[in-house]
């Protein structure tokens, strides 16, 4: 991924920064310039908690290719409190333990490597709690 | 004089036992863990790099400081697996928990002191006024070369301490170094696996400076060794701090607590860091500690710090080493292992 | 707006791995097919529906290759995209050309070369579709995200494997009547159930392939189609198009498609119509849950009962509510741009009585979803027998 991009959204990958629209109170993550809810145009900053639940996953057996190496991995939304949700890798739990409604605490990960030479991307995954 | 304010330590949940790694290659796993007292040692999965043990550490340590990463003023992360050559992994760290762009910055590397050298340099930038808060990690997700002594105990794991002068829970009293240039293990640039002088690492290299360094802290700050209520020691296996411990005329119910290294193995530059936040975890107020760690190359850096009275107020706010240390873990097999340190030759992406 | 009705429909002859034949190829065949069967001497403008040629070919501008190539020298044409829904995109965008009285005779076409690249580069490129920053970075998939809606179907409804494979089972059964289709082999329940699993709880044989192919149809002014045609003229009666949020995660409800349900709700408004009055169907089945999700979101079938329906039969050819005769996406196969193009298609020969041996009796009226992505967006036609 280029350097720029990767840049750009190290807030939201690293810090979970998010936006609080003033006029409707939605919070949305990644940060918006117009509120889907309300179209307002004002927002505060805010940070997504940790903590949160899992709504639904799969497994993939079959991966893109900076991913194949580790397959099979989940991969599911989580709904952090508060009600925001993402899409996260559910780490350090069995497969077969995996299952909807569990607590999760997001933590950080390495993503994968832009090859030998590359960046090395962040993020985060999800843990149970 | 500045102190530790927060203190916090990760390690992976995966493992690997020695009789594994002995059955792969036709050893004795009896010998080996009766000669180094390592069981299993942690393993890194794919997605768990020096970088990322840190910044869980860190924001561990930040639970219990009770301030904010826009506090940090430094970030000094030491290891001997950097991710990268160039490019630290302290402005990772830093801007993960959100220390930029006002923060000093740069990488450590000593072999295993690489982290107490970060976090002598914190104390000595907290107490010049240089900055408030300054952190100093000690992590590492070190390779073993496949069937030498050294994989049997090279893990991975990572230990972050916050110094100030504000909110201490443990003041730290005297520091001290003990260095010299001695080749007992290295590694050349763009090389894969270290190298190490055999019987060589013990005596004139482990032995004689992790004792160096004791001697000389205990002579400064005129205690001895009854007064600390907990010692630790670097611990590339679970013989080497207990023989000196007992050559320096400690105990086994002073340095117990701290020693690691049969379930986790060696983490490197996270070794004696995370004994010492082990000891953090259960400390009272008033405990003496004595932490000397020891790097290849060599030297020892040695801390004498005082417990205060918020300690015990902060212990419960993040989760504690020897929890995670026997909590729940995974087993791997030789080969997911080997998988997961990349020490299988995969092909180049061509197509 | 002037009724629009569609006078010609064409494909290149097969779709599959056209190892042989490139990008320009393959669109030039479906539509001279296309021109042919409509019997018109020139074209008054060109849209294209194509989601990835940039990446699968290095090609992009494709309006000037492809009226180049087609022979129509200095032809205004368009090249639009909304990831699988770009051929229904295409359709309805030459609609508005006549429907508006600006061009008389406009050519829509859908088409994808996917095989000149590796497994793993097709797999970047159709995941340009979802959120490339949220759900790639994450080290998404499409069957993965589709997997994730199936888990949560299954969960809140109690949606099978078995209910999932047996949309793949019909679908083979119908594609194994079509010519052009990409597999026409029929498959069973276990065979799908002990496929390869590709993201659970989707097998490979609940995936569409990857598959090069194109397909055209060109509309005109319905008075003038019965002027320059022999064949019955079907019409537009309607048109749906609705988007949705890119994120899974952001969707209010992650088992429901929103953007289906509300462009079936335009188009059955536009056409005067609701779903009983339609016949057959032809249904975005990229992912088997995906053609569940859909009949639910169009309003065929209550909401989690879907599963329970195609299980008894009921979107068989033979059944109450006939989806994808044609063999869907799964038997087909599903060159992304291609899809909602061909889905016009077969339902043009459906309600003229030339589909041969997947004919359903008395088809008057009919309805095809295309949809892009995970659900980000969607476009729903209606024809009818004019």
């Amino acid at each position: 991924m280029p350097s720029a991009n990767y840049t750009r959204e190290i807030p939201q990958r690293y810090r979970l920064e998010a936006s609080r629209c003033k006029k409707c109170g939605a919070v949305h993550y990644p940060p918006r310039l117009v509120c889907p809810e309300c179209k307002g145009r004002e927002f505060e900053a805010t940070v997504l908690p940790s903590n949160g639940k899992l709504v639904t996953y799969t497994i993939i057996s079959v991966g893109p290719s900076q991913f194949s190496d580790q397959v099979p991995y989940a991969l599911g939304i989580v709904e952090m409190e508060g009600g925001v949700r993402l899409m996260a890798q559910v780490v350090d739990v069995p497969l077969e333990k995996i299952a909807i409604g569990m607590p999760l605490t997001l933590e950080f990960r390495k993503l994968y490597e832009e090859g030998k030479a590359g960046i090395v991307c962040y993020g985060h995954k999800a843990v149970p709690a | 004089m500045a102190g530790i304010v927060g203190w916090g330590a990760h390690m992976p949940r995966y493992r690997v036992k020695v009789e594994e790694i002995a059955r792969v290659w036709g050893a004795s796993a009896e010998a080996y863990k009766k000669g180094l007292d390592v069981r299993e040692k942690s393993v890194p999965a794919p997605d768990t790099d020096t970088i990322t043990l840190s910044v869980t550490a860190a924001r561990r340590a930040l639970a219990r400081a009770g301030i904010k990463g826009s506090e940090i003023g430094a970030c000094y992360v030491g290891s001997e697996s950097h991710p990268y050559a160039v490019k630290p992994s302290g402005t990772v760290v830093a801007e993960a928990i959100g220390a930029t762009p006002e923060c000093r910055c740069a990488d450590f590397e000593f072999a295993c002191k690489a982290g107490t050298e970060g976090m002598a340099v914190s104390l000595g930038l907290v107490d010049a006024g240089m900055v408030k808060y300054a952190l100093g990690i000690g992590a590492d997700t070190s390779q073993g070369a496949p069937g030498d002594a050294l994989e049997y105990t090279a893990s991975a794991g990572a230990a972050a301490y916050i110094m100030g002068l504000e909110g201490i829970v443990a003041e730290c009293e005297h520091t001290y170094s003990y260095m010299t240039d001695t080749a007992d293990f290295w590694r050349r640039e763009h090389q894969y696996y270290p190298q190490h002088a055999g019987r060589f690492t013990g005596e004139p290299a482990y032995f004689k400076h992790v004792a160096g360094c004791t001697n000389g802290i205990l002579e400064k700050s005129g205690h001895k060794p009854s007064d600390f209520a907990f010692c630790v020691f670097h611990q590339p296996n679970g013989k080497f701090p207990a023989t000196a411990a007992k050559q320096l005329g400690f105990k086994p119910e002073q340095w117990k607590q701290g020693l690691l290294c049969p379930l986790l193995g060696n983490t490197y530059s996270g070794s004696s860091p995370m004994g010492l936040s082990a000891i953090l975890d259960v400390a009272k107020p008033g405990d003496l500690i004595l932490h000397v760690s020891y790097g290849s190359g060599s030297g020892s850096d040695g801390f004498v710090y005082r417990c205060t009275n918020r300690i015990a107020e902060v212990q419960s706010k993040a989760p504690k080493t020897r929890d995670m240390l026997e909590g729940e873990r995974f087993y791997l097999s030789y080969g997911e292992y080997a998988k997961f340190r990349g020490k299988i030759i995969m092909n180049e992406r061509g197509a | 707006m002037r009724d629009v009705a569609i006078i010609g429909v064409g494909t290149n002859p097969k779709w599959g791995e056209l190892w042989g034949q490139s990008l320009r190829d393959i669109f030039v065949e479906a539509a001279l097919a296309a021109i042919d069967d409509a019997g018109v001497d020139h074209l008054d403008g060109m849209y294209v529906g194509c989601m990835s040629s940039g990446i699968f070919t290095g090609q992009e501008h494709l309006g000037s290759l492809f009226a180049d190539y087609l022979g129509q020298k200095h032809l205004p044409a368009t090249r639009v995209e909304s990831a699988c829904a770009s051929g229904g995109l295409a359709v309805k965008s030459a609609f508005l050309e006549v429907a508006s009285g600006y061009r008389d005779i406009v050519l829509a076409a859908g088409v994808e070369k996917m095989t000149d690249v590796s497994g793993a580069q097709a797999t970047y490129a159709l995941g340009t579709a979802s959120d490339s920053e949220y759900e790639g970075y994450h080290g998404a998939t499409f069957p993965g995200l589709y997997a994730m809606m199936a888990k949560a179907h299954m969960a809140r409804y109690g949606t099978t494997p078995e209910m999932l494979a047996s949309v793949a089972v019909k679908n083979h059964a119908n594609g194994a009547l079509n010519p052009v289709a990409q597999y026409q082999s029929l498959i069973t329940v276990e065979q799908v159930l002990g496929s390869v699993m590709i993201a659970d709880p989707l097998h490979i044989l609940d995936c569409s392939p990857i598959t090069d192919g194109a397909a055209a149809v060109i509309v005109c002014p319905l008075e003038m189609a019965k002027k320059i045609s022999k064949k019955p003229a079907v019409k537009i009666a309607g048109i749906g198009h609705a988007t949705d949020t890119m994120q899974l995660a952001h969707r209010a409800d992650v088992t429901w498609l929103e953007s289906t349900a509300r462009a079936a709700e335009s188009a059955f408004k536009m056409a005067g119509v609701s779903q009983k009055d339609i016949d057959l169907f032809e249904v975005h089945d990229c992912f088997t849950i995906a053609e569940l999700a859909v009949i639910e979101a169009l309003g065929l079938v209550d909401r989690g009962k879907a599963g329970e329906a195609t299980m008894k039969g009921r979107t068989a050819r033979g059944g109450d509510i006939p989806v994808n005769a044609s063999g869907g996406l799964k038997s087909k196969g599903h060159p992304v741009g291609a899809t909602g193009a061909m889905q016009i298609v077969e339902l043009t020969r459906q309600l003229r009585g030339e589909a041969g041996k997947r004919q359903i009796a008395k088809a008057r009226r009919a309805l095809a979803q295309n949809m892009g992505g995970t659900g980000g967006s969607a476009v729903v036609h209606i024809l009818e027998v004019a």
